[in-house]
């Protein structure tokens, strides 16, 4: 589905990442963890496609295709869904419209008919509940005045609604309390496919819990310097970073 | 002083020329303060750029134009005005319709509405409602500065009236439909009085067209009264075409516990010019003002907005955002006063503009002047562009970049457009301001008046 | 006599002012020993002593006095780094070519009406130098005192900051109580080449009058800085405590690409004091940025008005400004204004601005005073709280000094 190779970016002429290789399947879920600054969400950034990320080096296909030529909106309607870190909040644009333009682009992309406006408030019904969103949220200007809580349960619910092939999500357990984030993993679990797949980038392997990775790989310094199974989530949780630092470290000097 | 007199003068001369045809048409009470409003307006000539409160608007293209009359209304131009009478109508209101400002009175009754609302002409109500025109007539620009105020009070000959009786609960709004319209360049002024008794609630949207190409300009005043414990909305929407001058003056009057609403949408037009004055007569009144400006090409919309807190508990709250294309200019200038004794006063204001262009321009001054202690007044103004990481989200979302932009721009918009109660209203203010976006509106979209 | 500042200023007759006091013992100041005690005092008061300088604060000084310089310490250390640190007559003299290229480049002779006053009139001043490549090694210093009865204080400064030199530069103001009304009408000029950095702290304790508004300094002041090279900065910050009439607006001409205009200011107005006081940021290089922070006090009958500019000329591209002008009132006599103009021609900027004025919490008070704090102390502690932003901004020397300015200058607004 995804194939990364010796993908290397900057920012501002900042090398971010340093060449990194990555083959996610059809229907695996790979985790990426690694200390702050490691380049996590500028790993995001690149496969959501922002323009300030600039690609050095490398390649990125998605399907066979350059995922890299792609502009943002194209990747999203061939796919892929970026749950953000920090979503962004939209005054005057209500989640209602902006969720059926998305939607009905969407559509339009697979050569299918825009959703008639019940057939749509019908769709959203559906997918608040399978999130458990409140649907008071639906109402208001997109993320506007939400809480923390609120923004991520929104973007799983985004999620629901355009049914990503490969889901990305960007620290998608930060700021959460548990019940959120039992909420936020229940509906990416629900959502998942025998078929489709998933990205999920986090700091802390509890999330991990509930959102079962085949996958772990640890990003240091713009390399991804550890891959194993989920027994590498379990081990970071009991010992941090400080061991897979020191290690790397020492084989840089060496 | 005014730095052009010869052009001043020409105004003068103007009011000389037609101040008997004037005053035999108006009452004697508005005749009564003809002369020293042109003396006044003597003293302060028309407004340039080195007068602050016009620093950022340049009248001479209308101002130094040879307009063919100056219009007062006989009975041949509301024959035309009648002719577009239509009764027609998408929205639920109480619709009449007026020529370049004035009221048709030829074959036209005044209106009463249910309740005892009356709606006619300036002149007309003179006499029947003498009360009413002493008691607030020319009571609400006290010490106003500007010349093109006092121009209007010496020579207006006509305007609407409008009077709510205590108590009256409007249950749909009064939409007047201010066309304008000749076969000539014409330079008009009309003078309106809104008195909204005590406990009464209404809404009037004015909705400015022009209908014919010729070089228009407008310089009207309106006055309200919103007595104790009233609610009233006004809603001014503004579709002229480039080559119209519109400058309005609204002076809004509270008394105690009133709310009042004043919402400029501006969609199209040359150069507009919108004062409006909020005067905040007594305890625990409140005000929203909101504006909304989309130009383009060479316009040039300026709003100039005034609150004044002079009694204790008093609440305002300003909101003004434009949108400005290819060389249009914008300015904005808002003030918030606060008297001496005006404890516990909450005053607002904010200004937002997005510059789509590298030609278009905008000019804003907010301001705050206190002179009491328990107050939380805050103000704020940004000039940019649209948000990077908004436009991003929506892309992500698979919505492309043109349609993302439309939509971060009618969210902008719509924030203003929000505060609209009427709800049939609300949806198509935002349906205007859609199609405004996309560039499909020419005029008159939405009013009663279906002139192809 | 500009009429546009929301000001009440009693007419000035000019015809009245001395423009011209030499301090009378001026000739034995050969040693530093030898400084009028009085004016020893007030250096010591405001945390600058002059002898110590040399030893403990490493602050190099030039006194001037009624608008002539008196004394320079460290000309002669400062000059081995090739900086010129000396008197505006010395410099007129010594550096004739200098002074003739640089000054009036900025602040034209017929800037406005203060301006053009000053440039007629003025005596003396300061002035310095960094060459290319020099960072300053100690904080440059001018102290000005008003003492002479009648006398008007017209000096000017003139600070150069060649390519890549760095300077930070103080200036503290003290004048003894008069009954009638003194007037100042300075200029400073500032010029920044390419990469070079000049930060600017002003600590302004002119007499402001008594409490019933008798007396105290008429404050015109002129202050410009222009970026001229790239990547250029100059940071205005000051503390405006004194005078009883305050009007000045240090401004940054923002010329070069890349460079950087700040304006940090905190201005009290106690009594009968007025200040209107802001600045001007004219963007005219690609990328530059300002920021502007400003924090108005009033008390008493006092009236505190912020005006500023910010403007983006059309070639502009990249401008970026973010304003927050906070105002606080104590007391229901007195006044806060904000009065902000942004001008915008250029699409690809960013500019911002945000005001807020309200009352000092009366709940914080109570606070303060649940733990045994007096109301007049509590109202320093928040009134400082309020102020840091602006503070820290200060060399630490200054810092320090400028908080007790802030107390005592607020003692007995709140009765």
């Amino acid at each position: 589905m995804l194939i990364i190779k010796n993908l290397k970016a900057e920012i501002d002429g900042k090398a971010i990442l340093k060449g990194i290789s990555l083959e996610v399947k059809a229907g695996e879920i790979h985790a990426i963890m690694g200390p702050n600054g490691s380049g996590k969400s500028t790993l995001a950034a690149v496969l959501a496609g922002r323009e300030f990320v600039n690609v050095t080096e490398g390649s990125v296909t998605y399907f066979g295709k350059n995922l890299l030529e792609m502009p943002a909106e194209e990747r999203s309607k061939e796919g892929i869904f970026l749950g953000f870190q920090y979503p962004i909040e939209i005054p005057g644009v209500s989640m209602v419209n902006f969720m059926k333009t998305a939607v009905n682009e969407h559509r339009k992309y697979k050569g299918l008919e825009p959703l008639s406006a019940s057939d749509f408030l019908k769709l959203m019904r559906e997918k608040k509940e399978l999130v458990e969103i409140d649907s008071k949220l639906a109402n208001r200007s997109v993320n506007e005045g939400f809480s923390g809580g609120e923004k991520k349960k929104n973007e799983i619910f985004q999620m629901a609604m355009l049914e990503p092939k490969l889901a990305i999500l960007d620290e998608t357990d930060s700021g959460l309390d548990i019940d959120a984030l039992r909420i936020v993993a229940n509906g990416v679990n629900k959502l998942k496919r025998p078929d489709t797949s998933a990205i999920v980038i986090t700091h802390y392997q509890r999330l991990l819990d509930y959102i079962i990775p085949d996958v772990v790989h640890v990003l240091y310094d713009g390399r991804i310097v550890k891959t194993s199974g989920r027994e590498l989530a379990l081990e970071i949780e009991e010992k941090g970073y400080d061991w897979i630092k020191k290690e790397v470290d020492k084989k840089d000097l060496s | 002083m005014s730095n052009q007199p010869e052009r001043s003068e020409r105004y003068y001369n103007l009011y000389k020329e037609n101040i008997r045809r004037i005053s035999d048409k108006s009452s004697p009470y508005i005749n009564s303060f003809r002369e020293n409003a042109i003396a006044e307006f003597n003293k302060l000539g028309i407004p340039t750029k080195k007068n602050e409160s016009y620093r950022y608007t340049n009248l001479d293209t209308f101002f130094n134009h040879e307009y063919k009359s100056y219009f007062m209304p006989t009975a041949s131009d509301f024959k035309k005005a009648e002719e577009f009478r239509c009764d027609v109508t998408d929205l639920d209101a109480h619709g009449l319709v007026l020529l370049n400002g004035f009221y048709p009175t030829v074959n036209d009754k005044p209106r009463q509405l249910p309740g005892g609302i009356w709606i006619g002409s300036m002149t007309e109500a003179a006499g029947k409602f003498e009360d009413q025109i002493h008691k607030h007539y020319n009571k609400y620009i006290n010490g106003n500065s500007d010349g093109l105020v006092h121009l209007n009070t010496a020579m207006a000959s006509d305007g609407v009236f409008i009077y709510i009786p205590e108590g009256v609960v409007l249950n749909k709004p009064i939409q007047i439909i201010n066309l304008v319209q000749s076969d000539e360049d014409i330079f008009c002024q009309h003078r309106s009085l809104i008195v909204a008794e005590k406990n009464s609630n209404a809404t009037v949207i004015i909705c400015d067209h022009t209908l014919s190409p010729n070089k228009f300009l407008t310089n009207g005043v309106t006055e309200i009264f919103v007595g104790e414990n009233a609610h009233f909305e006004i809603i001014r929407v503004q579709n002229e075409h480039n080559n119209a001058g519109k400058i309005t003056h609204t002076f809004m009057h509270q008394e105690r516990n009133s709310f009042a609403s004043s919402n400029n949408i501006t969609l199209h037009g040359g150069l507009v010019r919108n004062s409006t004055h909020h005067f905040l007569g007594g305890e625990g009144a409140e005000c929203n003002s909101y504006g909304l400006y989309l130009a383009d090409k060479w316009q040039h919309v300026d709003n100039f907005v005034n609150v004044d807190h002079a009694f204790p508990n008093c609440t305002s709250n300003q909101l003004f955002k434009g949108v400005l294309d290819d060389m249009a200019t914008g300015a904005f200038n808002g003030r918030i006063y606060v008297h001496r004794d005006a404890q516990g006063t909450v005053a607002y204001q904010k200004n937002n503009n997005i510059l789509l262009t590298d030609d278009a321009r905008m000019d804003t001054k907010p301001q705050l002047e206190i002179y009491a202690d328990d107050v939380k007044c805050s103000h704020g103004a940004t000039v940019g562009q649209l948000d990077d990481d908004a436009l991003f989200y929506l892309q992500s979302r698979g919505i492309n970049k043109r349609e993302a932009r439309l939509m971060l721009m009618f969210g902008f918009a719509h924030e203003v457009i929000q505060n609209i109660k009427v709800e049939a209203l609300r949806d198509r203010m935002d349906n205007l301001v859609m199609q405004r976006l996309k560039g499909e509106l020419s005029r008159c979209a939405f009013c009663m008046v279906k002139c192809g | 006599m500009p009429a546009w500042a929301n000001l009440k200023i009693p007419a000035i007759d000019y015809q009245d002012i001395i423009f011209y006091a030499a301090p009378k013992q001026k000739a034995s100041y050969d040693n530093i020993d030898d400084i009028d005690p009085e004016l020893k005092k007030t250096f010591d008061k405001l945390g600058i002593p002059l002898e110590e300088q040399k030893h403990l604060s490493g602050v190099a000084v030039d006194a001037v006095m009624d608008s002539v310089s008196v004394k320079t310490t460290f000309r002669e250390t400062l000059a081995e780094s090739g900086i010129i640190f000396c008197s505006f007559s010395d410099a007129v003299k010594e550096y004739p070519d200098l002074v003739r290229r640089y000054m009036g480049t900025v602040v034209p002779y017929t800037d406005n009406f203060f301006a053009s006053l000053n440039s007629a009139v003025f005596s003396d001043g300061s002035f310095c130098y960094i060459p290319k490549g020099v960072r300053c090694p100690m904080e440059l210093s001018t102290y000005f005192r008003i003492n002479s009865a009648n006398t008007g204080q017209f000096e000017r400064t003139l600070l150069v900051a060649d390519e890549e030199a760095y300077v930070s530069y103080l200036e503290g103001c003290t004048a003894p109580m008069r009954d009638e009304n003194q007037l100042h009408a300075a200029i400073v000029e500032i010029i920044a080449e390419n990469n070079a950095e000049v930060k600017y702290s002003t600590v302004q304790n002119w007499y402001p009058g008594d409490k019933d508004g008798k007396g105290g300094i008429f404050n015109f002041v002129t202050k410009r800085g222009l970026c001229r090279g790239e990547n250029s900065k100059i940071s205005w910050t000051q503390i405006e405590t004194g005078s009883a009439i305050t009007w000045k607006y240090p401004s940054c001409i923002l010329r070069g690409d890349n460079s950087t205009g700040e304006f940090y200011s905190v201005a009290v107005t106690n009594h009968y004091q007025q200040a209107d006081t802001g600045t001007k940021m004219i963007h005219i290089g690609k990328n530059t940025k300002s920021t502007i922070v400003s924090k108005g006090i009033s008390a008493g009958h006092g009236q505190n008005s912020y005006r500023g500019l910010v403007k983006v000329l059309k070639n502009a591209t990249g401008a970026r400004n973010f304003s927050q002008c906070d105002s606080l009132l104590l007391g229901n006599q007195c006044g806060a204004h904000t009065f902000p103009y942004i001008e915008v021609d250029n699409q690809t900027a960013i500019v911002e601005h945000e005001a807020t004025t309200s009352k000092i919490g009366e709940d914080q008070i109570f606070y303060c005073n649940q733990r045994g704090i007096s109301t007049q102390d509590a109202i320093g502690l928040i009134v400082n709280g309020y102020a840091r932003e602006v503070i820290n901004k200060l060399p630490m020397e200054f810092a320090v000094e400028a908080q007790k300015l802030l107390q005592i200058s607020l003692e007995g607004s709140v009765g």
